[in-house]
């Protein structure tokens, strides 16, 4: 595979915006990668995003945001993976470039959530999980992850106030972020008086429903443009059943597992050497099957590395260092790009006050459904 | 709801009906034509006893469109006696709360009524607590 480069990065506030639509959005992240690598325009677009068809009522949204951009006549399409869909997107785009297809290309990852009424959203969430299996019973997305939090404590005895410190941390750090949707501190007495959404999660696990749109661009080759090269050294999708029932064990993200396992083998790294994980924290118990799966801790550890400090910006393991999906909020299709955009400020030292010390080597892990599929990126600073 | 599709499930939703897999004996709920033990085809119908107990359960609060009416409510997943997990809400829950482990059997009930939509009131199979004999 030929190397491949982040050469243009691009993003909007994450928001409840009315005055934007999904393309206009997408368009300006979009727009500001395009300036930002200075390359002009790339030779195709790769657009991640989970309900433009349901909540927006638009497939086509590729070809959509190629016309909308100007690219006239060039390759375009839209991936779905669920929360995933930034992710895979992205790496759509560096397989194209990396077995020669094309030289530059430009990823999207834009979501509109906010123009839906809450019940109609809740229900196009719920479409990630298994239609006849899960969602036909009235199951929605917070439901799921309910199931999966109160099995995991129930299996490792921990309280739901020792989830706590994901939240706290998610907010810390999304203070100094200006592109974050929730920028208040929080502490553990609002988080455990928090209202119950569905039981055990309530509203300080959950990320919220927002719209936002981020975007880089990908290139065979590095740019002089005073900033530090940043490369991808590693790109692993993996899947597992759709339903959560059809697992061998729940609590126990084994396509997470597998997915950071392939990346660390790309890579030849092993998790100690990663400088910074933007894990996939849209609720408090993904963050700890995610820190588990990846290998940081052992299975049912997650909370206590939480606990002890560790995940804080400055410390062994920085998570959601710009806010996670937490704080910096989870326009669904968008998030793998945030994730990807925020490692290549960190690996670049253009993080702000939440800059990671150790800035070599990051990773993402962005997880689509309830861990039916997931896509975990390393990015390497030249 | 899509009267075709509810039709087609009439099997799996009224009957827990599943399949046994000819080659390795494993238990499969709903039927999926390739084993997910073994891999070899498995199209041996198995009916379920309804049988299992409370594996993980959550209440609903903010209901996906078309479950708004039912608000709030209690999903669980149960494990069946015979091996798998089924997703399906709880019903007919009197004064003890919810545990993990908590027995419960499977009856039909009303999952949802499309109204306006399509017109269709869909039934399927509920869990609810195991009677005191
Ligand atoms: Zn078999």
């Amino acid at each position: 595979m030929n190397k491949v480069f982040i050469v243009g990065i691009g993003q909007t506030p994450v928001s409840e915006s009315w005055d934007k639509s999904l393309k206009e959005l997408a368009g300006d992240a979009g727009l500001m990668a395009i300036e930002d690598a200075g390359i002009g325009y790339p030779d195709g677009l790769f657009v991640g995003n989970m309900m433009a068809i349901t909540a927006n009522h638009q497939a086509q949204f590729g070809t959509l945001m190629a016309d909308w951009l100007g690219f006239h006549h060039k390759p375009a399409l839209a991936v779905e993976t669920a929360c995933s869909s930034g992710s895979s997107a992205f790496r759509m785009a560096l397989m194209a470039i990396a077995s020669g297809e094309m030289e530059t290309a430009l990823v999207i990852g834009a979501e509109k959530m906010t123009d839906s009424p809450g019940s109609e959203i809740t229900a196009s969430l719920a479409t990630a999980a298994d239609a006849e299996l899960e969602a036909d019973f009235g199951l929605s997305f917070v439901g799921l992850n309910a199931l999966l939090m109160r099995r995991y404590m129930h299996e490792y005895g921990w309280k739901h106030e020792d989830f706590s410190d994901f939240s706290i941390n998610a907010h810390a750090n999304a203070a100094h972020n200006p592109n974050a949707r929730f920028r208040n501190p929080i502490t553990r007495d609002s988080f455990t008086r928090s209202p119950m959404i569905s039981d055990p999660i309530n509203l300080l696990d959950a990320s919220p429903v927002s719209d936002g749109a981020a975007a880089i661009i990908l290139s065979s080759r590095p740019i002089q443009n005073g900033r530090k090269p940043v490369s991808v050294v590693a790109s692993a999708s993996m899947t597992d059943t759709l339903s959560l029932q059809h697992r061998e064990k729940a609590v126990h993200l084994k396509a997470a597992e597998a997915s950071a396992k392939t990346a660390y083998a790309q890579a030849g790294l092993s998790p100690s050497d990663i400088g910074l994980f933007e894990y996939h924290d849209a609720f408090s118990i993904m963050s700890a099957l995610s820190l588990e799966a990846a290998g940081f801790c052992a299975p049912g550890e997650g909370p206590r590395l939480a606990k002890e400090g560790k995940i804080k910006f400055n410390s062994d393991i920085p998570v959601a260092t710009m806010g996670g999906l937490k704080a910096r909020g989870h326009p669904v299709g968008a998030t793998g790009v945030y994730q990807l955009v925020e490692a290549t400020l960190q690996l670049q030292g253009l993080a702000g006050p939440t800059q990671v010390k150790r800035n070599r080597y990051a990773m993402t892990q962005n997880i689509g459904g309830s861990g039916s599929n997931i896509v975990t990126h390393i990015l390497q600073s030249e | 709801m899509e009267v075709p599709r509810i039709w087609r499930l009439k099997k799996q939703r009224y009957a827990l009906q599943g399949e046994v897999c000819p080659h390795c004996q494993v238990k499969i709920f709903p039927p999926r034509d390739v084993c997910p033990e073994c891999g070899g085809e498995a199209k041996t119908p198995f009916s379920f006893s309804g049988q299992g107990e409370v594996y993980s359960y959550t209440l609903i609060s903010n209901a996906p469109a078309g479950f708004e009416e039912q608000a709030p409510y209690t999903v669980a997943m149960v494990k069946l006696n015979e091996g798998p997990l089924v997703t399906a809400q709880l019903t007919d829950l009197g004064d003890e709360p919810v545990r993990i482990g908590m027995p419960v059997e499977m009856v039909t009930r009303k999952i949802r009524n499309d109204g306006d939509e399509r017109g269709m009131i869909v039934y399927g199979y509920k869990f609810r607590p195991v009677m005191a004999k």
